[in-house]
């Protein structure tokens, strides 16, 4: 590294001193700029990500006074007679989600793909992809509408299932395959398309000589494309596992819209903000949210190092 | 992990018969992913009551949209309006500071060296893999402990911390900006800054499109930030603010019929209101989201 500083502008004209250095192509002496342009982004790195993760273990190992509580928080928040139906309804929730969305993103990408109409594909991928701009509370609002028979436009597929009332449709043992069905719906259409591009990245090549050595379109999508989308399946579910963890605002919304057919601590994060806001115990709500950062940061560093999407050091 | 006779079996749907499986799939997902959406299009130009007795597909008429639409602004003494505007704000505020933060942070990550790098973009990849609401509450305690709770601050900085920006810009930056390029420009006299400002800037333009566009939409959509951090109905963005109309419906909750109840329509209208901006923003910029989705990692 030369001492040079790269952006005091006395020295700025001196070209022989800013000769990039063979290799890595970086500017010999750009240190100072380095930790100038990152130095914003650290700040809120720390504010948003570093601290307040900290916060959460501070607080889930202290009790309301401040003293040290040990596990105290956790066997609480563990024993509570809630803790366990929310973690088997999110969890019930999951695998629905995580296998209806691998099965039915994977096969669309593929059909898509196999189109040779260009229009058409486009369009499919567009029409598959809109949904997911209702994200959050609008697409639940939307599919409350939905799934009442009153007012829904499938209100006869409803019917013709035995459902006759909102209450009926929203039964507990229905809400995980409810939920799945929402996120599918808002999330589907993002991951389609990357798969689509995806599949636009293995070489002609490839696909070619397998068509050459006799090879059918379903051959090549199971022995070619499937095995090279790995590592993007890979990617869709942990992310989805990570993100599905959270569940809040659909319970939270159909809780409100059914007069409480479905209970407000129906998952762990809306159980873990009734312990902050109605029971007033930020103690037992950080407890939670340290469980559910650390199956989530779990989760990343199984990615992180077993994935290798991100092998690019 | 296919059996010979399995394939022979799926190699025989190769022809007319697989052709018009696949096509039956695509269509049903059509109708799956299209349905809700065109109802709902239609459902607000309908009133109450003919839209639970017409035909779920029919067209109603211009005056009930217009009804539909005064008793939404009407809610409240013109909730709605105090709503978008927040969201607007809130929306817009983070994504002028993520850019402003993350788009140098991104470049300097890629290509300048510096002895923290490593770490932070470590950092920067498990934060970016952890959901958005994980961190909320926590978010929620630390800025509760400060007092800056209920104060749009509280929505708008935890939003302006956007990694996968950041991860965007220094994969953009390391893999597609030539360094000769930028040599070029040391060479010619440009200080750093001038190097990123006049060099990697301009050429990064597609990209720093690309965040904006995440950030906005992210932004915009985020529901349980701003449900826990705004205690008060005049900061709530449009989207926490569509509970107050949803508990002001009196078909999702009967107690709530009285003067300033909405009904489904509106609600329903209420529901493309809060989405419009970012339905807007998705049609505008569709064809080169479709290449800009993909460009993050399908470079190797």
């Amino acid at each position: 590294m030369t001492i040079a500083a790269p952006s005091d502008p006395l020295i700025a004209g001196a070209p022989e001193r800013r000769r990039p250095a063979p290799g890595n192509g970086r500017a010999p002496g750009s240190t100072r700029i380095g930790y100038v342009f990152v130095s914003l982004y650290a700040l809120l790195a720390v504010a948003f990500g570093v601290v307040p993760s900290l916060y959460a273990v501070l607080l889930a190992f202290t009790n309301g006074d401040g003293g040290f509580a040990g596990l105290g928080n956790f066997t609480k928040v563990v024993g509570d007679f809630r803790f366990w139906p929310a973690v088997l309804h999110v969890a019930v929730y999951l695998v629905i989600w995580l296998v209806m969305l691998v099965v039915l993103v994977v096969g669309l990408a593929l059909l898509v793909h196999a189109i040779r109409l260009r229009w058409a594909s486009t369009a499919l991928r567009f029409v598959y992809y809109l949904p997911g701009a209702l994200a959050g509370a609008s697409s639940v609002l939307l599919w409350l509408f939905v799934l009442d028979p009153t007012a829904s436009p499938v209100s006869g597929l409803l019917r013709a299932f035995g459902f006759d009332s909102f209450v009926a449709v929203i039964q507990p043992g229905h809400l995980p395959a409810i939920f799945a069905i929402i996120a599918f719906w808002t999330g589907a259409g993002g991951w389609i398309v990357i798969m689509y591009g995806a599949l636009n990245n293995i070489s002609t090549e490839v696909i070619e000589a397998a068509q050459v050595d006799g090879a059918g379109r379903v051959q090549i999508a199971l022995r070619i494309q499937l095995p090279l989308l790995r590592k993007w399946i890979a990617y869709m579910g942990v992310m989805s596992l990570a993100a599905g963890t959270q569940l809040f605002v659909e319970p939270q919304l159909l809780s409100q819209a059914s007069n409480a057919v479905v209970p407000n601590d129906y998952s762990l994060n809306q159980l873990a903000y009734q312990y902050a806001f109605q029971q007033n115990d930020f103690n037992g709500a950080a407890a939670i949210s340290l469980i559910l950062l650390v199956v989530a940061l779990l989760l990343s560093w199984v990615f992180v190092t077993r994935g290798g999407l991100f092998e690019r050091e | 992990m296919s059996s010979p006779s399995v394939e022979h079996r799926l190699a025989n749907l190769r022809g007319w018969s697989g052709r018009s499986v696949a096509g039956v799939v695509l269509t049903l997902c059509v109708f799956f992913f299209a349905v809700p959406v065109v109802w709902l299009l239609l459902a607000v130009t309908k009133s109450a009551k003919a839209l639970t007795v017409s035909n779920p597909f029919s067209i109603g008429s211009w005056h009930d949209l217009v009804a539909n639409w005064h008793q939404l602004f009407a809610f409240s003494d013109g909730a709605v309006t105090t709503w978008i505007g927040n969201s607007a704000v809130y929306a817009l505020g983070a994504l002028v500071i993520t850019l402003i933060v993350g788009i140098p942070a991104g470049y300097a990550l890629a290509l300048t060296e510096f002895k923290l790098r490593r770490a932070l973009l470590v950092l920067t990849l498990v934060v970016m893999l952890i959901p958005n609401t994980a961190l909320v509450l926590p978010i929620f305690l630390e800025l509760n402990s400060v007092g800056l709770i209920g104060s749009p601050l509280s929505v708008i900085l935890p939003m302006s911390f956007f990694p996968f920006g950041v991860y965007l810009t220094y994969i953009y930056f390391s893999t597609s900006i030539p360094r000769d390029l930028l040599a070029a420009a040391r060479i010619d006299g440009c200080t750093e800054f001038q190097v990123f400002t006049r060099v990697a800037l301009p050429l990064a333009a597609p990209i720093v499109a690309l965040v904006a566009f995440f950030s906005f939409v992210q932004n915009w959509n985020n529901f349980f930030l701003p449900f826990v951090m705004l205690p008060s109905s005049d900061g709530y963005p449009i989207q926490v603010g569509l509970t107050s109309l949803l508990a002001a419906t009196p078909a999702f909750n009967p107690s709530s019929a009285g003067s300033d109840s909405i009904q489904l329509p509106t609600l329903a209208l209420a529901t493309i209101v809060s989405i419009l901006p970012v339905l807007i923003v998705f049609l505008f910029s569709q064809r080169f989201l479709v290449s800009g989705m993909t460009a993050g990692g399908t470079k190797e």
